[in-house]
């Protein structure tokens, strides 16, 4: 028989969960726990339906490349499903934003489906490509099966309960209220447990790997996992108010904790949506255009350079507030000094094409990767120069920041993920192609577009807003009311959402075709145009 | 609050010193001479594979 330990586990756990419900402190806790009972229990039923009473023996299924890639093929589905979960949602919120009378209290407030959006992309589509992918990559590149056995299998399903777990309890109001670090205490135990299981998987592959060099990718991965680690752990030190309650007291206050907070902030920027993604930059790059990275011994430069700035550049986020002066100036300078490691990795990711350009005319994934990359540039030469202090004096706390972080979430952290996924699906699935190019080509100007919309009008927002918040008369008083500021945003807010809503198209027709291509299909259409053929010109 | 200026006057002296070193020595490393050789092995790990 197998699965027997781990059916009889979540079983308890689940029992457990009732328990908690039963001696709650509070009513949101005693709901919460209700909620996982429920998950568990679904769980426990899961497993029952897997269980083989056949005599104990070796496993029947093995995969023909010897890999362990069932995981990878679930994490992929739980990427494109919580991609578009979390897109459709950052739209409603958007459309709140223009439209006050679509917030629905108390549980769609904007307040409550604001952290719903952030960690749907974030967490929940942004970690589950970076643990499929890094789950995919680590044994090509080790040469190695996944380390730990099933033990990936509950990194998986761990992760997806701690997202469920933190989705309900926004809804419901359960929030420590520290930005991308909303779930309350024991969600945050939960996916301690759930990354140490990941790290060991991880370290283990690498440490029984037959190839003697740990390719590049493998560092960028390896380091998001151990500082996501060390930034999950500090930022969320707390004491709970009651064992079984859902609320709990940082154990920092005032200016630490705000430098607590945006110290773990941005370096989830850095270290979660950079460090992590750059791994996927630097395996499915050279593997969909075919040819090895630009110049490796950038690529080492770009990650020491990376690794030593970027946990500096947090204080950025607090410039003209109670944090010393040096440390605000200690925050702009190593932002500024980011710039390099930035663009060095952008010009190495772009120029692995140098000699194969025409790859971008002709193959939509690689375009995809190719943008991605551009936005990646683009978005970490703009937050630099948002974190000077005189700029930061105009742009802080307006639209330009909210556009900025689009930039690199949906350009950078989207558009390589998508690249990714187009490349993974085949090969998972053993297809010889993807169902539809043309769909690709759809996804990608839809997607474009949707970025190009949503930033630009941002900027404009932004700008109008920040010079609007500091317009002086000749008597010294302000101009303008906090509420006419509000009411000048009608318009970018509505535009806001369509660009939203066309990246939210992307993702659906991606989703189409993926599912379509898992299905085995392929869809009957004319070839995209791939080769110029240069016209005859007639002699003078 | 002494342990707070102890770790303060650490971070700006020794402990800067020595994370400047090793990234000094990283970046070092990785451009000595014959390290291209090694650097174009590794830049082909992934295309080695299916």
């Amino acid at each position: 028989m197998n699965y027997t330990t781990e059916t009889v586990v979540v079983a308890v756990a689940a029992f457990l969960a009732l328990l908690g419900a039963a001696f709650a402190h509070d009513h949101l806790f005693a709901v919460h726990m209700g909620t996982l009972c429920l998950c568990l229990l679904a769980g426990t039923i899961l497993l029952m339906r897997k269980i083989d009473f056949s005599v104990a023996g070796p496993q029947p299924r093995v995969e023909p490349s010897g890999y362990f890639d069932e995981v990878i093929r679930y994490g992929l589905i739980a990427t494109v499903f919580w991609g578009v979960v979390g897109f459709l949602v950052g739209v409603i919120v958007a459309a709140q934003l223009a439209f006050p009378d679509l917030n629905f209290a108390p549980y769609l407030n904007f307040g409550r489906l604001r952290p719903v959006h952030t960690s749907a992309v974030i967490f929940a589509f942004g970690g589950n490509a970076l643990i499929m992918t890094s789950f995919y990559v680590v044994q090509r590149t080790c040469r190695a099966r996944l380390f730990g056995g099933n033990l990936a299998w509950f990194v998986f399903w761990g992760y997806q309960l701690f997202i469920v777990l933190a989705a309900t309890g926004y809804v419901l109001g359960i929030s420590q209220g520290r930005e991308y670090a909303e779930p309350e205490w024991y969600v945050d135990l939960w996916l301690t447990v759930v990354w140490v299981a990941y790290l060991l998987v991880y370290l283990g592959t690498i440490l029984k790997r037959k190839e003697p060099h740990i390719y590049v990718a493998n560092w960028f991965y390896l380091a998001f996992i151990v500082t996501i680690a060390m930034l999950h752990v500090v930022n969320n030190l707390a004491v709970p108010v009651s064992f079984l309650g859902s609320k709990s007291y940082s154990v920092f206050s005032g200016v630490q904790d705000a430098l607590t907070q945006w110290w773990y902030g941005h370096n989830a920027v850095g270290f979660f949506l950079t460090a992590g993604f750059l791994g996927m930059m630097y395996y499915f790059v050279p593997k969909q255009a075919n040819r090895p990275v630009y110049s490796y011994r950038l690529s080492i430069i770009h990650f020491w350079a990376l690794i030593f700035m970027y946990i500096w550049a947090g204080p950025h986020h607090l410039h003209y507030t109670a944090l010393p002066d040096w440390a605000q100036t200690l925050g702009m300078v190593f932002s500024i000094m980011l710039w390099m490691p930035s663009w060095g990795g952008m010009i190495n990711g772009l120029m692995t094409l140098s000699g194969a350009w025409d790859k971008i005319r002709t193959d939509p994934i690689i375009r995809m990767m190719i943008i991605a990359i551009a936005f990646y540039g683009m978005s970490t030469f703009e937050g630099p120069m948002m974190s000077v202090k005189t700029v930061n004096s105009l742009s802080h706390y307006t639209e330009w920041t909210i556009g900025h972080v689009h930039s690199g979430a949906l350009g950078w952290v989207g558009m390589i993920t998508f690249g990714a996924i187009y490349y993974l699906t085949p090969k998972l699935w053993g297809r010889e192609r993807l169902y539809s190019m043309r769909m690709v080509n759809w996804h990608f100007w839809l997607a474009t577009l949707g970025i190009v919309v949503y930033a630009a009008v941002l900027w404009v927002a932004g700008i109008q807003q920040g010079l609007m918040w500091r317009e002086y008369n000749s008597q010294g008083f302000l101009v303008y009311s906090f509420a006419e500021t509000v009411a000048a945003m009608f318009p970018y807010y509505l535009v806001r959402t369509l660009g939203g809503a066309l990246y939210l198209a992307g993702g659906l027709v991606m989703a189409w075709n993926v599912f379509m291509t898992i299905r085995g299909h392929v869809r009957d259409e004319a070839a995209l145009p791939t080769t110029y053929v240069p016209q005859a010109q007639p002699a003078e | 609050m002494e342990l707070y200026t102890a770790m303060r006057h650490f971070a700006d002296s020794w402990g800067l010193l020595a994370m400047s070193a090793f990234f000094v020595c990283a970046v070092l490393f990785t451009l000595r001479p014959g390290g291209k050789q090694r650097a174009k092995e590794a830049a082909d790990i992934p295309l080695k594979d299916d």
